[in-house]
């Protein structure tokens, strides 16, 4: 379970509070429902008096138990149960960090706590069911739905609060928990992105691990290794390789004995995911496969055998990769090629396997149009595009990206890919795409975006600051003509290598965003996840 | 039915009733086409149906003919045709036909409503050629007693602007008609511009007269409000990037794309006005701004 952090404390305050919630709950059976609801009432306010205090500082155990009482007397339903699980380590871990409680009494074994707990709440709920259900489950239920709301909302994930040292402790438990080895920082980072990651390709995490590993799955740790030294790169194929290297460990997985496949394979793939995103920080395309995978998972009802779910599970994995991602780019193909007029100059920048895909789609339908290839350091990825048209026969020039003024005159349109479409129409890909976006905007050339639907995200950014992704600053070191100069930056202690992974393009420098949906403006990316959403 | 009749009726529509919508005669003449169609299967009606709405743009090229004979047909087949008989199937399609047809009907009263009150007491107004829906709303704000002047664009090459400053003259609504030159002249005296449109794009943009969007370019530089008017059924699936990107054959007339053998020669009657310099589009389906109308497009199309 979660709470084996700060068992002590808990165990401690629930001894002392154990005879009043037994009181409280003899009081409850006893009287109307009216006390239990005045009661939730009161329980609420606390609880909302509880955040406002610990806003203000971190008080007093009182709170806390508090919060138990909240979630010991809330109905038992197993949905109710896991926010307040939730709830629990937060508050918990705030107490651990400071001074314990009045540590009086002998601690009980956590284990019978709960048993003890369970006991009550059992008692609780055939109690409940003894009076009138259907207006006392709502009203119980929502006092224990709104104060969890009322918990922080919106949690920021970790890997955007690298300088905070609470989170980075919270994630250092987190990783111990699941025996994920963590990776730290490298290098000066400079300061307006302090909050974000910054590692070295020289030490993968990979060697960190004791080999056999346990924990996790081989093929995991390959695919990790293969993420944090850049072997597979591009938003498409991490997300087809995360879903392969699950395919297998679904194939190699086997349910412990009182486990049931749909709870413990979930649980099975947390450190692996933590243990990626350790590699390399996750892409929102591989978040929304994860989410999709997650729910396929707990969708297998019990009774299915292990042979038959893990069959089901594979087929879901490869549809889901056939349809979304195979599928979407025939999709998008055939309305992209509908934009490709006969004499058309194509600037496209980077390596994006759409739109690569798209222009050979495009020059075996006989459309004739040449295409202009940007490109950057220091990852050069522009390269292998060109090396990919050229192979099919298209015309190409190459270009680097600070001559990007120059060339812009002689282009017709601009095809770009993405790393993730944002509920606000903003657009993540690259570092240098918003650059491209903006001059295009200003000499008047049309800029389209391909994207599949399943890139869509649900989190909102306006600035490239917010959350980003720092690559290995020796990267940027270069040797010409025998003398390598930054050699010894990190000797200079005035002086910060950056290497930015992607940036934000906002809509109004978008004219076109072609999805397997359709042709769509960037500003109707919300009503897309709208209908998406619906249809889930 | 045949085709020469269908267009013989449709042209009957249009001599009958000159102020109805060149789409709404499209579609009253697709419905009696339903009602007089002779096939067997729901599969050989839908296909005559296109056809005869493909005969249809030949004779009247318009944005709107061709988005009003999509939106009818999706809207026809867009119910339960389960009935194991055909004629009963048929009658479901004529009845949605129906109801359709009286839904836009009442769509340009709608928008009138709506927009007039965008009208100010002592306003001067600038539109482009000859819309009827522009007119409708002009007719609204002057039966509400609102003071206002209107300056129209001649609209070379048909004149089309002093049809449109005779039929407000009718109304008594003190009238100009500039040169298509005056544009940018006017336009520090003017206090709202407000046009029709043939056909509304997927990304808010609008297909209208040739100026529209010398119009708009204007406005935009003087900061003066761009409104457009248009009716539900000539929201279109088309995504035009530039002006290049937008169909011949809505450029041009039909008899010249038949006729003609160079277009480059011809004189383009329509052109497209991009949605960021569109300030509201004004639709029976509400205000608008240009983003919200592929929302729209999107939940009349899927």
């Amino acid at each position: 379970m979660a709470d084996s952090d700060g068992r002590q404390v808990d165990s401690i305050n629930h001894s002392t509070e154990e005879d009043v919630k037994l009181q409280e709950v003899v009081q409850a059976k006893c009287e109307g429902k009216e006390l239990t609801k005045e009661e939730k009432q009161r329980l609420r306010k606390e609880k909302k008096q509880h955040k406002k205090n610990k806003k203000d500082d971190r008080g007093p155990p009182e709170k806390e138990k508090e919060k138990e009482k909240a979630s010991v007397l809330a109905p038992s339903k197993p949905a109710t149960q896991s926010p307040a699980h939730k709830a629990a380590p937060v508050p918990v871990n705030a107490s651990a960090s400071e001074s314990p409680v009045a540590a009086e009494k002998p601690a009980k074994s956590k284990a019978e706590q709960r048993a003890e707990r369970r006991a009550r709440q059992d008692t609780e709920r055939a109690s409940k069911q003894g009076k009138k259900e259907g207006g006392q489950q709502s009203a119980s239920s929502k006092p224990k739905a709104t104060p969890n709301e009322l918990q922080p909302v919106k949690r920021l994930p970790e890997h955007i609060q690298v300088d905070d040292p609470a989170a980075l402790k919270k994630l250092a438990k987190k990783l111990e928990r699941q025996q994920v080895p963590l990776r730290s920082d490298y290098g000066y980072k400079v300061s307006l992105f302090s909050h974000l990651h910054q590692y070295s390709r020289k030490n993968p995490p990979t060697q960190q691990i004791s080999i056999p590993a346990t924990v996790i799955h081989p093929s995991i740790v390959r695919l990790g290794l293969q993420y944090s030294q850049g072997i597979i790169a591009g938003s498409n194929a991490r997300s087809v390789a995360l879903l392969h290297a699950f395919k297998q460990v679904i194939q190699d997985y086997s349910t412990p004995p009182n486990e049931e496949l749909s709870r413990d394979l979930v649980n099975k793939l947390s450190p692996y995911i933590s243990f990626l995103s350790q590699c390399r920080p996750l892409s929102a395309s591989m978040g929304n496969a994860i989410k999709h995978i997650k729910k396929e998972i707990s969708n297998i009802p019990s009774q299915c055998k292990e042979e038959e779910a893990k069959r089901r599970l594979q087929e879901c994995i490869d549809s889901y990769i056939n349809e979304k991602i195979i599928l979407a780019s025939e999709a998008i193909s055939k309305y992209a090629i509908e934009k490709i007029s006969d004499g058309d100059v194509i600037l496209v920048y980077g390596c994006s396997s759409l739109v690569n895909h798209i222009l050979c789609e495009a020059f075996e339908k006989q459309r004739k149009f040449r295409v202009i290839v940007v490109d950057s350091r220091p990852r050069l990825e522009g390269r292998e595009a060109l090396r990919r048209l050229v192979k099919k026969g298209i015309r190409c020039t190459y270009v680097l990206i600070s001559a990007l003024s120059y060339i812009l005159p002689e282009v017709s349109k601009v095809f770009l890919g993405a790393h993730a479409l944002l509920a606000n129409g903003y657009v993540m890909s690259r570092v240098g795409t918003s650059q491209i976006a903006l001059v295009a905007k200003a000499y008047n050339v049309p800029v389209l975006v391909c994207c599949e639907t399943y890139k869509f995200c649900e989190r909102v950014q306006t600035d490239s600051f917010v959350s980003n992704e720092l690559d290995d600053p020796d990267d940027l070191i270069v040797t010409r003509n025998g003398k390598t100069h930054l050699e010894n930056w990190q000797t200079v202690k005035s002086l910060g290598l950056l290497n930015l992974v992607y940036d934000v393009t906002p809509p109004d420098f978008v004219d076109l965003v072609i999805t397997d949906l359709g042709m769509i403006p960037c500003t109707s990316v919300p009503v897309v996840l709208r209908v998406k959403n619906v249809d889930q | 039915m045949e085709d020469c009749n269908l267009v013989e009726y449709f042209r009957a529509q249009i001599r009958e009733d000159p102020d109805v919508a060149s789409a709404v005669a499209a579609i009253r003449s697709l419905l009696e086409f339903l009602k007089r169609d002779q096939s067997e299967t729901i599969l050989g009606l839908r296909e005559n149906m296109t056809k005869a709405i493909h005969r249809l743009e030949e004779t009247d090229s318009s944005v709107a003919v061709s988005s009003g004979g999509e939106l009818f047909l999706r809207f026809i087949s867009l119910t339960s045709l389960e009935h194991p008989d055909l004629s009963q199937c048929k009658n479901v399609m004529i009845e949605r036909g129906e109801l359709f047809l009286k839904k836009i009907s009442l769509s340009r009263g709608k928008v009138g409503k709506l927009c007039h009150t965008f009208i100010k007491d002592g306003a001067k107004i600038l539109t482009h050629s000859s819309s009827r829906v522009v007119l409708k709303v002009l007719e609204n704000a002057a039966a509400d007693n609102k003071r206002f002047t209107v300056y129209v664009t001649e609209s070379q090459p048909d004149s089309a602007g002093k049809r449109m400053a005779q039929k407000l003259g009718k109304l008594n609504i003190p009238v100009t008609v500039v040169l298509d030159a005056v544009v940018g002249y006017i336009m520090e005296k003017v206090d709202l511009v407000i046009v029709g449109a043939e056909g509304v794009v997927e990304s808010g943009g609008v297909i209208n007269k040739i100026g529209t969007y010398q119009m708009a370019v204007c406005s935009k530089a003087h900061n003066k409000p761009f409104y457009v008017v248009a009716e539900s059924f000539k929201f279109v699936r088309l995504y035009p990037l530039n002006q290049q990107d937008v169909p011949d054959r809505f450029k041009y007339k039909a008899d010249i794309l038949k006729t003609v053998k160079d277009l480059n020669q011809e004189h383009p009657m329509i052109d497209y006005t991009p949605p960021s310099l569109i300030t509201l589009l004004f639709t029976d389906l509400g205000v608008l701004t240009p983003s919200a109308v592929s929302d729209e497009l999107i939940k009349l199309y899927l």
